[in-house]
């Protein structure tokens, strides 16, 4: 690795198809080289990727195979936005009149010319465009195929963030265009119902290229579409029919109630509240046009005809008949696979990447790999690596979006190499923490696209003083810690929990979470909870877990949802009436909101944030409980990590703490509390009814990590740190240290299987 | 954004705390001083960029819009965090108050 960081970009960068594999699994990785320049790949394990001199530094260890060697670099484009795609476009074969229509809910008109409905040839400008043009207008584009253009525009901007029913016609006979834009909701004085005609000459060219709904297609890449003015907002409704219809007929056709004598004039009319947890675009007419959703515009949006009586898209579909696109969704790359790894059988369990490098720049592609069979592993003990986490915070962009987050960390943001290509690169796609171009939620996280921030030796500025590391490099404390101290331990990801349940974790005793292990499905949740419930101890050795409530699609593999719902710490928050998961249509949100607080998994629960130096613990009455002896054997100290690579302590960054009330179990012990934290810390959203003054870590009771311990019935076991920063003092001393002794000390108990 | 009127005269001290100790517990005064500085927009906002992790790192400024490259202080380097945290009080200090502090 290089010393000095090159400040301008990335000029190598990749993914790979699989995030957790077994030995004798393939796994492919796609690279992108800047001018095709050539690389050398080869493969890594992962020990410890921070960088801090104050710890053990950095290790990775390389694990050599066939793959091993120097490549034809090629550059490969992020083809970001979002759109329907419909290949099959030869019911336009010879269109003469007709007319499109949708209902649309635009939130960028100001951004200038996008298209809503269109079936266009960028090389002989033949056919037809509905869109937006350069003043925020609707407008209406014919070509006859000869390269002449003619359009015609409403004229007036429309208004963000308003519905309008926007429609556009031709007469072949007449040369007769007409458009139109009618507001849903009218206000004085604005004017923005408006329409628009003219004359044209000639006839609408033909071609063979698809029909493209919120973009303009342009040609292939490979087996992909580059597409051009893509369009923000949402889109209800839309619908190419031949002939010219009236104004009531076109509302005829809004409500599906065009006359029998109209119906075969339909060539196409799409309901997107059809099959609402799949990436296909139902055509309601009988030609079935169906379209195929690309990058993954979001679904299960409230329709032009909400009507708020129901809250469930999937209770009142007619209602949801919307799709929110977005010029910057990104799902699937897409790029050519550079190389495949067959894993060997000699590599065991861990973290590993494929390191890939061009002169002084490099990448690193993360994946796990998991033990061949988890009943016949010798491990009894298993790191839960927590992707689904990585993934919502995936190209997260705050440090140069979002005005708080200096706030957030009482320190100015730190920039590493890899925030800087994700500023200049918003084609890579957002985090479930930033906002669309337009200001909408990114509600979508994907993993097959390059994530720059689940890198070894990245930096995040959300990871406090010091090391300043987080998640996916903040969770290789804990794997170096295990190796140091010489535990056998597999690793599995979220993913496998997710697709396995329980089955994932048989022959396993002990779960061991990572720093921050905040994003869960409901799987995910279920196969943990039955782990327990058969006597598996948990070691929860992070905080913040188990708080947002996630869903995978059946159908694509590799992207997670969230709607940041009505509660919790938010960096942006659903609308009202859109709450539910369009990937499976459970109720979104905190699981502390569907009766399920992190305290019933783990004894503690999101209290407290702050980004910008830890704390210590002291020890409570409880830790010297005779069932907590074997915890502190060897530990004499009242201040527990008063040291660490994260902010200087055990206790920090995030704080979970113990609540009956909440789902602690009664028979839980408090065995220490931290305390002493920084006013940057405050209490957490959802535990202020009414707003006070005094929240915040100098005064409040609630600005404290509870380290808790609890038997099961099963005679299983739960230890719960309930702070991030816990596992940055594992090394601290050469690990000699009370939080590595806790640590090893409840970790050796819990690997005899002796009830508790 | 914080409504907080840095006076330079009054808050002067606050300096000398900040240069004492520029991330961890602060005084009420000085976290309002700093509440305004660090919440500003993000229009040119100030921020720092990793030159070589744990040793160095320069100052930068964002740029007016989403997206817009970086402007970097190739003169303004720092050898350590709080040099840097330093530097970037100081300008923040001139642009709200209208007055330079002093080393």
């Amino acid at each position: 690795m290089s010393d000095e960081k090159n400040l301008y970009t990335k000029r190598i960068v990749g993914y790979s198809d699989e995030i957790s594999v077994r030995p004798g699994n393939k796994i492919s990785f796609m690279v992108s080289s800047e001018d095709n320049a050539e690389y050398d790949a080869s493969f890594v394990r992962i020990i410890h990727g921070d960088t801090n001199p104050d710890g053990p530094g950095y290790k990775v260890e390389p694990v050599s195979t066939e793959i091993d060697g120097r490549y034809a670099g090629q550059r490969q484009e992020c083809l970001g936005g979002s759109f329907i795609t419909v290949s099959n476009a030869a019911a336009l074969d010879g269109l003469e009149s007709f007319t499109v229509q949708a209902m649309i809910w635009p939130t960028t008109p100001e951004k200038g010319i996008q298209s809503i409905l269109s079936h266009w040839n960028v090389r002989d400008n033949s056919g037809f465009i509905l869109g937006i043009d350069s003043n925020g207008a609707a407008s209406f584009r014919i070509g006859d195929g000869s390269g002449k253009v003619q359009e015609v525009s409403t004229g007036v901007p429309l208004i963000a963030r308003e519905w309008y029913f926007v429609a556009a016609s031709f007469d072949a006979k007449s040369g007769a265009a007409r458009v139109l834009q009618d507001p849903k909701v009218d206000y004085a004085k604005c004017n923005d119902r408006a329409d628009g005609a003219a004359t044209f000459s000639g006839k609408v060219g033909n071609n063979d290229d698809p029909i493209l709904i919120a973009a303009c297609y342009v040609e292939n890449v490979g087996s992909r579409i580059r597409a051009a003015e893509y369009y923000n907002g949402k889109i209800d409704s839309p619908a190419i029919v031949s002939g010219v219809l009236d104004r009531l007929q076109m509302e005829q056709l809004l409500a599906r109630k065009l006359p029998d004598t109209l119906q075969q004039n339909v060539i196409a009319h799409w309901d997107f509240g059809r099959g609402v947890k799949a990436t296909t675009a139902y055509d309601a007419s009988p030609n079935h046009l169906n379209g195929k959703l690309v990058n993954m515009p979001t679904r299960a949006m409230k329709g032009h005809n909400w009507s708020g009586r129901e809250m469930n898209w999937a209770n009142a579909q007619n209602e949801y008949g919307a799709i929110h696109f977005h010029d910057d969704d990104v799902y699937d790359a897409g790029w050519d696979i550079d190389f495949t790894l067959t894993v060997p059988d000699s590599w065991k369990s861990g973290l590993y990447a494929a390191h890939v490098r061009v002169g002084e720049h490099e990448d690193y592609m993360p994946f796990v790999v998991r033990a061949k069979s988890s009943v016949s592993s010798s491990a009894r003990a298993v790191f839960l690596v927590p992707t689904a986490s990585y993934m919502s915070y995936a190209n997260e962009h705050m440090p140069t979006d979002a005005p708080l987050a200096q706030l957030l960390t009482g320190q100015v943001a730190v920039l590493d190499t890899e925030d800087i290509f994700l500023l200049q690169n918003r084609n890579y796609g957002g985090s479930q923490y930033d906002t669309h171009s337009d200001g909408s939620g990114v509600s979508y996280s994907s993993r097959l696209r390059p994530i720059l921030n689940m890198r070894p030796n990245y930096q995040c500025w959300l990871g406090g003083s010091g090391s300043s590391i987080w998640q996916f490099n903040a969770d290789t404390h804990i794997i170096d810690w295990l190796e140091a101290k010489g535990f056998d331990c597999d690793c599995i990801t979220d993913e496998d929990l997710h697709y396995e349940g329980v089955k994932a974790l048989e022959g396993y005793d002990v779960v061991l979470t990572g720093t921050h292990p905040e994003y869960w499905s409901t799987p995910m949740w279920q196969g943990l909870d039955a782990f327990k419930q058969r006597g598996g101890r948990l070691m929860y050795l992070g905080a913040n877990g188990w708080y947002w409530h996630i869903a995978y699609n059946e159908d694509a593999p590799g992207i997670m949802e969230v709607r940041r719902a009505e509660d919790g710490i938010r960096a942006w928050v659903a609308e009202p009436g859109e709450y539910y998961h369009s990937f499976t249509g459970e109720y979104g949100g905190l699981w502390r909101r569907k009766g399920k607080p992190p305290q019933m998994m783990a004894g503690t629960g999101f209290s407290a944030q702050g980004f910008d130096i830890s704390s210590y613990y002291r020890r409570l009455p409880d830790s010297h409980d005779e069932r907590a002896k074997f915890i502190f054997e060897g530990v004499n100290d009242e201040i527990i990590g008063d040291f660490g690579l994260i902010g200087g302590g055990a206790a920090g960054l995030e704080l979970d703490r113990a609540d009956r009330l909440l789902g602690t179990p009664p028979n839980c012990l408090v065995l220490a509390s931290s305390e002493n934290h920084s006013d940057i810390y405050l209490v957490v959203c959802e535990e202020i009814l009414i707003n006070f003054p005094g929240i915040s870590g100098q005064e409040n009771e609630l600005v404290r990590a509870d380290m808790v311990f609890y038997e099961t019935p099963a005679g299983g076991a739960v230890f719960s740190s309930s702070s991030i920063a816990w596992a940055g003092s594992l090394s601290h001393n050469g690990y000699d240290n009370n939080v590595s002794k806790i640590t090893e000390n409840v970790l050796r108990r819990f690997l005899d299987s002796t009830p508790f | 954004m914080s409504l907080y009127k840095v006076d330079p005269e009054k808050h002067r001290h606050l300096a000398d705390e900040f240069r004492a100790n520029t991330v961890g517990i602060h005084s009420p005064e000085l976290q309002k001083v700093l509440n305004v500085f660090r919440g500003a927009d993000m229009a040119g906002k100030y921020v720092l960029v990793c030159v070589k992790p744990h040793k160095e790192w320069m100052l930068a400024q964002l740029g007016e819009g989403r997206g817009d490259p970086l402007t970097l202080h190739h003169n303004r380097v720092f050898h350590s965090i709080e040099e840097a945290e330093w530097e970037v009080f100081k300008i923040r200090w001139k642009h709200y108050t209208g007055e330079a502090l002093t080393n």
